[in-house]
């Protein structure tokens, strides 16, 4: 186990660094950065000045060396746009998202799961077939419309929810949060329900799909058999075995929730990383890109190794050499 | 196929893509063709209501383009981007599952690892971070985006199917006839795993068409000069609040359908093709 966890580590690490790597390389070679940093209308001795100020003029390989030492110190230099460190531009946003993600992931897994197992037991009930179809539209309806089509009907039409922000937020130490208030819960709602939508749809279909194979297999008649009750047979005996595809694919859709919660913030004006991150391909402030790109590969190689080691938990089977 | 719901699918599927082909005939205008535009039929409503004209059946955007006709250039760039994608990462993912599968070592380590990787990145996240950077050019770049971690669905897909059929006693007496091994590879390895790829080139066709729209959703996919779903209901949103819900509600219907109907065609694929369910008649 131990060998495996460091090997796992190993691998991110080197994922970090070609990250990194690309990142150093839109950063010093796409546009110009002196011109950036300078202003347009500086001399070419201020040019030059900035030029040497930020160590450009030195072989690439000296330039890369600078970047990581000062990325490993959480130095990615200073927003074109605001002026201020881009890291805490970027950190600042971190809660709004993490709350916005979590909430999402968290009504996704239980509500997919859930209804997966009810529809998996008796998969040609009325009822059944019509959350087979709810799920159908889930994962035929992008993300983007979702939020759209919500916000069309629950904050223009009926005027119940609000349409966008944060709402009111209460600070605790240096985080933001959004929990504690009835507004924030408020403003909370369609944008969670959105970014959920297609990842419960995809979850209520993997699970109905893995316990109907399951449900087939031999040992599930034999528990029946036994007269055990029914909730030890479903959820001890089948689930545990159906769940193994879904934690997979919970695991590797980190990297997609990250995506689709950026077309979120987007649309409800989430004061999130996402949404920061758009505003910075609008108005090309890469030091804010190139710091979102390493962020969002820590913490989806972080997030991966943490769901390979709860494997083990899930599938005794599995016993990391 | 006797399944109602494969049966819809597939029309559905054939009615997007004839009037895909046939756009610039069952249209009243061309919406991208700047000299048959004119100002002065901006946010006509649908031709059912109050103002509506003629012939201007689901009414215009802020730009008089017609929503009907941009609809049906706009599923012209979606299945052009779908069927561009699904043909190129395909490809090129099922050519590295085979290999992967068939020589093992070193080639199958370094391939799975990279595709592992850009498997956990999302080809969504991916294609945002690269248009994002390289700007958006036109349709060519957007299906490069796509392409990039997209081939690993069908990579991973194959290379499982191959490690299967591999095993099989028609691999073993091929290779005791003393076949080579591009004969092995192509007449009898590829033909026998390549059906599981099937049902990905339907589900993936589904997801690169969200995609697209998404990724034109955000302005970072096709460029403005190009008719798309997802830029359609990008430039609606800014009149929601006006009450003009034909500007989305049109193009979103649309996306919605062709997706579905791509997905029922998949699910009846995917069932049809695994011998564990057993279908009840």
């Amino acid at each position: 186990m131990l060998t495996y966890i460091s090997r796992r580590l190993i691998q991110g690490l080197v994922v970090i660094l070609v990250a990194s790597m690309i990142c150093f390389l839109i950063f010093r070679y796409m546009g110009d950065p002196v011109i950036m940093m300078a202003g347009r209308y500086a001399t070419f001795q201020e040019q030059e000045e900035v030029r040497r100020l930020m160590g450009l003029d030195k072989p690439a390989y000296v330039q890369y060396a600078k970047f990581l030492w000062n990325a490993a110190h959480g130095n990615f230099g200073i927003s074109y746009v605001t002026r201020v460190p881009a890291l805490g531009l970027i950190l600042e946003r971190f809660p709004a998202t993490f709350e916005l993600a979590s909430t999402a992931v968290i009504m996704a897994f239980f509500l997919g799961v859930g209804l997966g197992v009810v529809t998996a037991l008796k998969p040609y009930a009325l009822r059944n077939r019509l959350i087979m179809a709810g799920s159908l539209g889930g994962i035929s309806i992008p993300t983007f419309l979702m939020g759209i089509l919500l916000i069309m009907t629950f904050a223009v039409y009926l005027g119940i929810l609000p349409p966008f922000g944060r709402g009111d937020t209460v600070r605790v130490s240096f985080w933001r949060t959004g929990f504690l208030t009835v507004d924030g819960i408020k403003h909370l709602i369609l944008p969670a329900t959105t970014l959920a939508m297609y990842q419960l749809a995809v979850l209520l279909r993997l699970t109905r799909a893995g316990m109907r194979e399951v449900l087939t297999e031999e040992y599930i008649k034999t528990a029946w058999s036994k007269g055990l009750p029914p909730m030890k047979v479903i959820f001890k005996h089948a689930l545990r075995n159906a769940m193994i595809p879904v934690v997979t694919i919970t695991g590797l859709q980190f990297g997609e929730l990250i995506a689709f919660s950026i077309v979120t913030e987007t649309i409800f004006q989430w004061p999130g990383m996402g949404n920061l991150l758009l505003t910075s391909i609008y108005e090309t402030d890469r030091p804010v890109i190139v710091i979102y790109i390493m962020l969002a590969a820590l913490i989806i190689i972080i997030l991966n190794i943490v769901v390979d080691i709860l494997y083990a938990f899930i599938n005794p089977k599995i016993r990391y050499e | 196929m006797h399944d109602p719901s494969a049966i819809v699918g597939s029309i559905i599927l054939l009615i997007f893509i004839l009037t895909a082909l046939l756009a610039p005939w069952i249209t009243p205008q061309n919406p991208y063709d700047l000299e048959k535009l004119t100002l002065e039929h901006f946010l006509t409503p649908p031709i059912w209501m109050e103002d509506g004209k003629a012939p201007f059946i689901l009414g215009t955007d802020d730009q008089g383009r017609d929503i009907y006709s941009t609809i049906i250039y706009g599923c012209r760039t979606s299945l052009t981007v779908g069927f561009g994608v699904v043909s190129i990462a395909g490809t090129f993912g099922v050519l590295i599952g085979l290999l992967a599968g068939y020589y093992g070592r070193w080639f199958d380590v370094v391939t799975m690892r990279l595709a592992d990787t850009l498997f956990s990145f999302s080809t969504t996240l991916i294609a945002i971070l690269f248009l994002g950077i390289f700007g958006r050019g036109n349709v060519l770049i957007v299906i490069v985006a796509i392409c990039i971690a997209d081939w690993v669905r069908y990579a991973r897909t194959m290379r499982g199917s191959v490690l299967e059929v591999k095993e099989e006693a028609y691999m073993m007496s091929g290779k005791a006839t003393g076949a080579g091994d591009f004969r092995l590879l192509v007449r009898h390895l590829l033909p026998n795993a390549i059906p599981p790829i099937f049902v990905v080139v339907a589900v993936d066709l589904a997801v690169v068409i969200m995609l697209e729209a998404t990724l034109s959703f955000l302005g970072v996919g096709v460029p403005l000069t190009e008719p798309s779903l997802g830029m359609m209901i990008s430039i609606g949103k800014n009149y929601i609040y006006a009450g003009m819900w034909w500007m989305i509600v049109f193009p979103g219907a649309a996306l919605i359908l062709l997706v579905i109907g791509i997905n029922l065609f998949a699910d009846w694929l995917r069932e049809e093709l695994n011998p564990k369910i057993q279908r009840k008649a």
